[in-house]
């Protein structure tokens, strides 16, 4: 087993082509989601954190409950919406790699909507006002507020991106795993489990791991520069 | 003395004093006229905001779809998609970046059972279907959501389970009397469950032999590929339906071998496995890649996709025959007609 572990990261390393397209589509879809989720759910998730208003604590146990989404019923949704007589049909996007930046916004979104709100009500009621009292305009006044959660704010990300970038369900789905085109590294792994290659498949998973180890360590030491 | 922190004797509470700085700050601060027109702000900066989200998802939508279909430019490859239940044995990862390289055409393929792979061409999410089940696909077409269908390739069923073969299955006269053992033995049996074509035929040879098979020893998996259900059956020592070709293609990685029929080809009419590529209706779906399509089936029922396919070796063994006498029904026809 040991062995055929090490045969199969040999075989990762010297870049098989189909490995890199999977970790280059993963990523890139991934990113992508997160990106375009977190512009809208960071407003969204400012001005709920701030307003008041009746309904409030319904959104938030709607929310709550989005969570839980499983991937597989989003991949459902996403088919049911993008397929060819689906209303958004007329875009052509299923089985290409914006379906999947498609489904995995939509599970992204609730983490970063809650994550964000919740930190808000959760910082010091006493920055905004503070900010406005010394003359700063109320946009200034939310960007100094975000600064002050900010890591609060990496660690929404990081949820979100870790939510998206271990899918299978959606990018099964939506994606179609197409090799070369929307073959991402969740989905190579579950090919590979299923023809029996195990060793293969657990290597790469391990790089996936690898991966997200980087980018946390990264993220440690970007916030922990900030602070000093 | 301490100065007395106004949050923490809100008279709202511990939940309140998190909820909104300009209520919890209760006329310290802020009059109530600001707290209006504050709150105000925010109710339409919320409605601006959905409008922005709204325009911005459009674009985004509108933007990806353009990435895309300018992908099909004259810089990069036209690609049709291509929905099969024949993709775990290999032989389209090995064929089709050959008609590629012939046509400058690039085929995505994607993998589902015959019953799926069905569904999504009836939505037109594809452009065309590799399938092996001979009576959906007389019956799409008749439904009038396919056009014709063409000879690819065969092979045969076969009953795979442990060397020891506790049914002893391998002695059977035909695969009815192998079913028939497995199920008096009350030997594990794996079904698919999931209405692809080898399903399908499994229910057929229960039906053949006026058998439902229920019980401890029959288990509906729902494994997403043959590939994955050929592994369960690895592990759980279990007889199961497959075709030859996917078979072989994973052997190396099993311990459990072909049993029933001892050789192949058995010629039994009950284990033959046609794959036939199809055409869809391009009156339903106008956006359908037809060209492109008649060139993938002109080249894979040719002879430069027919000499590929039966060149096609994995571990030694030859995976699919080529052998269309015979095939010609109503539903199929030739190209150009």
């Amino acid at each position: 087993m040991a062995h055929e572990l090490f045969d199969a990261f040999t075989q990762l390393f010297s870049m098989d082509p189909d490995v890199v397209n999977a970790l280059r589509t993963s990523f890139s879809v991934s990113l992508s989601a997160i990106l375009i989720a977190g512009i809208i759910a960071f407003p969204l998730g400012l001005l709920f954190g701030l307003a008041e208003f009746r309904g409030r604590r319904f959104i938030d146990i709607i929310l709550n409950t989005l969570l839980f989404l499983p991937t597989v019923v989003v991949g459902l949704l996403g088919y049911m919406l993008l397929t060819r007589d689906g209303p958004l049909g007329q875009y052509h996007l299923l089985f290409t790699p914006a379906a999947i930046v498609f489904g995995q916004v939509i599970l992204a979104l609730p983490i970063i909507l809650t994550m964000v709100s919740n930190s808000i009500r959760a910082s010091d009621p006493r920055i905004i006002p503070t900010a406005l009292s010394l003359g700063v305009g109320k946009l200034r006044a939310y960007i100094v507020l975000l600064g002050e959660i900010r890591g609060l704010i990496l660690l929404t990300l990081l949820a979100a991106f870790a939510r998206v970038i271990s899918e299978i369900g959606a990018s099964t789905m939506l994606g179609g795993n197409i090799l070369g085109k929307t073959r991402t590294i969740t989905t190579s792994i579950s090919v590979l489990a299923s023809q029996g290659e195990t060793s293969k498949a657990l290597a790469l998973g391990v790089v996936l791991l690898f991966l997200v180890f980087a980018i946390n360590i990264a993220v440690y030491a970007a916030t922990h520069r900030s602070k000093t | 003395m301490p100065v007395p922190d106004p949050y923490t004797k809100s008279k709202y509470g511990l939940d309140k004093r998190y909820a909104v700085c300009y209520i919890s700050l209760d006329n310290f601060i802020m009059p109530s006229r600001e707290k209006i027109a504050m709150k105000n702000t925010i109710r339409s900066q919320m409605g601006y905001f959905m409008l922005i989200t709204a325009v911005f998802l459009q674009t985004t939508l509108c933007s990806l779809a353009s990435a895309q279909s300018s992908t099909g430019g004259a810089s990069s490859p036209v690609s049709i998609k291509l929905v099969t239940c024949i993709n775990d044995s290999g032989l389209l990862d090995r064929i089709l970046p050959e008609f590629t390289s012939e046509t400058g055409i690039q085929v995505d393929v994607i993998s589902a059972g015959t019953g799926r792979a069905l569904e999504l061409a009836k939505a037109g999410d594809v452009d065309v279907v590799l399938v092996h089940d001979p009576d959906l696909e007389r019956q799409f077409i008749a439904d009038g959501y396919g056009l014709a269908r063409y000879y690819v390739a065969q092979n045969e069923y076969a009953i795979v389970g442990p060397v020891d073969d506790p049914a002893h299955i391998a002695s059977a006269s035909n695969v009815m009397d192998a079913f028939r053992a497995i199920m008096d033995s009350e030997s594990t049996f794996i079904s698919r469950g999931d209405n692809s074509a080898i399903n399908i035929r499994e229910l057929e040879i229960w039906g053949e032999l006026d058998a439902t098979p229920s019980g401890s020893w029959y288990i509906q998996s729902g494994s997403p590929t043959l590939g994955a259900m050929l592994t369960m059956t690895n592990e759980m020592e279990a007889y199961t339906l497959t075709d030859t070709g996917t078979f072989r293609s994973m052997e190396d990685n099993l311990d459990i071998v072909i049993l029933y029929p001892e050789s192949s080809p058995s010629g039994e009419s009950m284990l033959l496995n046609i794959y036939s590529i199809v055409s869809l209706n391009p009156d339903l779906h106008p956006d359908l890649r037809q060209d492109e399509v008649d060139a993938l089936i002109e080249w894979i029922t040719g002879p430069e996709g027919q000499n590929r396919i039966s060149d096609f070796q994995m571990n030694g063994h030859v995976l699919y025959t080529v052998n269309p006498d015979g095939y010609a029904d109503a539903s199929t026809q030739a190209i150009g007609n």
